[in-house]
Formats: structure tokens, C-alpha cells, sequence
């Protein structure tokens, strides 16, 4: 056998393998639409205090044929934290309770996907991993969905080909657990943050 | 000046109840922006933007109440003119 005829079986050979198994995606959750939310809500006597925040970012591994080896990172902006209430949100970023000063990110860092159940383009699962808010991490399970939508880039961002993946998740956190104004203001603020995550991340192919 | 207090108290009652029954009658705190939820066709996600606009709630409410009545206890203090007749010598 020649060299161009070896060439040419290892490039077939490297073809074949490359289509017969997909590989893991990374997908990248800067929304350019600024469509990525986060939602918190805490009990209050007078109203439920609600807010949102959009400054997400992060990266995360995907690999459609095999769900369950999902990793990544993503990353809230704290000073992205809203509540329309002006006096409420100066609160909420100043030194007492989020310090978005001294702390400017709140992350969660996924480990392992367990309970994977996987139909169509939907996987969910129970996700572990490390959740970072005011400079405390504390490992944390929490239930997900991932929706894998292949070739819908192109959808959302015109002229970019690729696919979109969609992570949702809701789940409580207790603020105390965070440094958060622990044994304070309990009979004003709940200590319970319940959490909704509802982010898109893309993964464009030339 | 007691008159002067005791209706400035009644318009800025009025204005304050006007104000905030006409935004809505918010039995929450005042908000200075409202969220807009934007549906993203291609994955289901509802976007939320922030628009710059005053709601009044109950402590505009409370607030606006304890000025007027602040002002009209105020005027308390003011005696109410009284025409004086000269006595004859």
C-alpha cells in the first residue's frame, strides 16, 4: 500500500468514526438575545419579593447520545439582580446581603446527572453539583430538564449554524446556608430563595 | 395660616389617594420599574426587561396620609383669626 492510498483509509476510517458517534457538544450560555433568565422569590408579609437577573453566562459539555456525562459551569452576574422596588434592590447588592461588591458572581458548577431519563430531544435528571453564592459553595442536587434542539441555531441567530440547548431548573435554597443575613429577618424575608433557571446556550458548527 | 395648612393637608390627602388608586390601588410596596415577559419562540423561554415606570403602593400610601395629617395637626398650633371689635372707654 502506498502512502496516499494509507492516507486515504485513515481519513475514511476517521470519517466513519467521527459520524458514527457523536461527540460532546460545548455549548456557550452568553445569550446575545439577553433572553437568559434567573428568578428568585422570597415570602414577605406584605408581598412576595420578586426579582430576575439576565447577566448569565458560562459553558456547558453536552453530549446528546449520552446525557448524563453533562458538565459546565454557569455563571449570574449579582449586580444583574433586579426587584423593582429601588430601596429593595439597593438592599439587596449593598454589603448585607449579596455584597455584589465583594462578590460579584454566584455560580453553580455541575458534577454528575443522576435519574437520567431521556425521551425525544428531553433529558432530565437529578443534577449535582457546586452552588457558590456570597463566597459559600455547598454541594447541591438539583432537578433539571435539558431540551437539545438540534439545527435551531440558525432560528434564533441568523446567519450562525449549529444547535441550542435549554436548561431548566427550579429548586430552594436557604440563605442562611449563604451567609446571607443568617437569624436575621426571618419574621420580614423568608429564609427560603426559591430559584427558577430558564437559559439557552448555542453551539455553532462552521 | 391655619387655613392655608389645613387645606394644603386636604389636597395632599386627595392628591396622594387620587394617585394612588388611579395607578392601580398597589396593595405591595412602590416599584419604580415593572418586568415585560417576551416569549423566545425557538426555546420557550420567557425574557424578562425592565420598564421604567411608577407604581405607587402602600407606603406612597401611608406616607402621603401621615404628611396631611401631619400638616393639618400642625395647624393646631395656629389660632383662627378673629375680628376684633374695639371697646368703648
Amino acid at each position: 500500500m502506498n502512502l496516499s492510498k494509507h492516507l486515504l483509509l485513515t481519513g475514511l476510517l476517521a470519517g466513519l468514526a467521527y459520524g458514527g458517534q457523536a461527540a460532546p457538544q460545548s455549548f456557550d450560555f452568553k445569550d446575545p438575545k439577553s433572553v437568559n433568565n434567573a428568578i428568585f422569590q422570597l415570602d414577605a408579609p406584605l408581598e412576595s419579593i420578586n426579582g430576575s437577573a439576565n447577566g448569565i453566562s458560562g459553558t456547558v459539555t453536552f453530549d446528546p447520545e449520552n446525557p448524563a456525562a453533562v458538565t459546565g459551569k454557569i455563571i449570574v452576574t449579582t449586580a444583574s439582580l433586579t426587584v423593582p422596588n429601588p430601596l429593595q434592590n439597593t438592599h439587596l447588592h449593598g454589603p448585607n446581603w449579596l455584597d455584589a461588591a465583594q462578590f460579584p458572581e454566584i455560580s453553580f458548577e455541575a458534577k454528575s446527572l443522576a435519574n437520567v431519563k431521556t425521551a425525544d430531544n428531553v433529558t432530565t435528571g437529578d443534577l449535582t453539583g457546586t452552588f457558590t453564592l456570597k463566597g459559600v459553595a455547598k454541594d447541591i442536587t438539583v432537578p433539571v430538564k435539558l431540551t437539545y434542539l438540534k439545527d435551531k441555531l440558525s432560528a434564533r441567530v441568523p446567519n450562525l449554524k449549529g444547535d441550542l440547548l435549554v436548561i431548566r431548573a427550579n429548586f430552594p435554597i436557604n440563605r442562611e446556608d449563604f451567609n446571607i443575613q443568617p437569624g436575621q429577618y426571618e419574621d420580614k424575608v423568608s429564609t427560603t430563595i426559591n430559584l427558577s433557571l430558564a437559559i439557552a446556550g448555542a453551539s455553532p458548527q462552521p | 395660616m391655619k387655613r392655608t395648612l389645613q387645606l394644603l393637608a386636604l389636597l395632599i390627602l386627595l392628591a396622594t389617594a387620587a394617585t394612588w388608586l388611579g395607578t392601580g390601588a398597589s396593595r405591595g410596596w412602590t416599584k419604580t420599574s415593572v418586568a415585560v415577559k417576551t416569549l423566545d419562540e425557538v426555546t420557550g423561554i420567557e425574557g424578562i426587561t425592565y420598564q421604567k415606570k411608577f407604581l405607587p403602593g402602600v407606603d406612597f400610601l401611608g406616607a402621603g396620609t401621615a404628611l396631611a395629617v401631619g400638616l393639618a395637626g400642625a395647624s393646631l398650633f395656629f389660632r383662627k383669626p378673629t375680628n376684633r371689635k374695639q371697646q368703648p372707654n
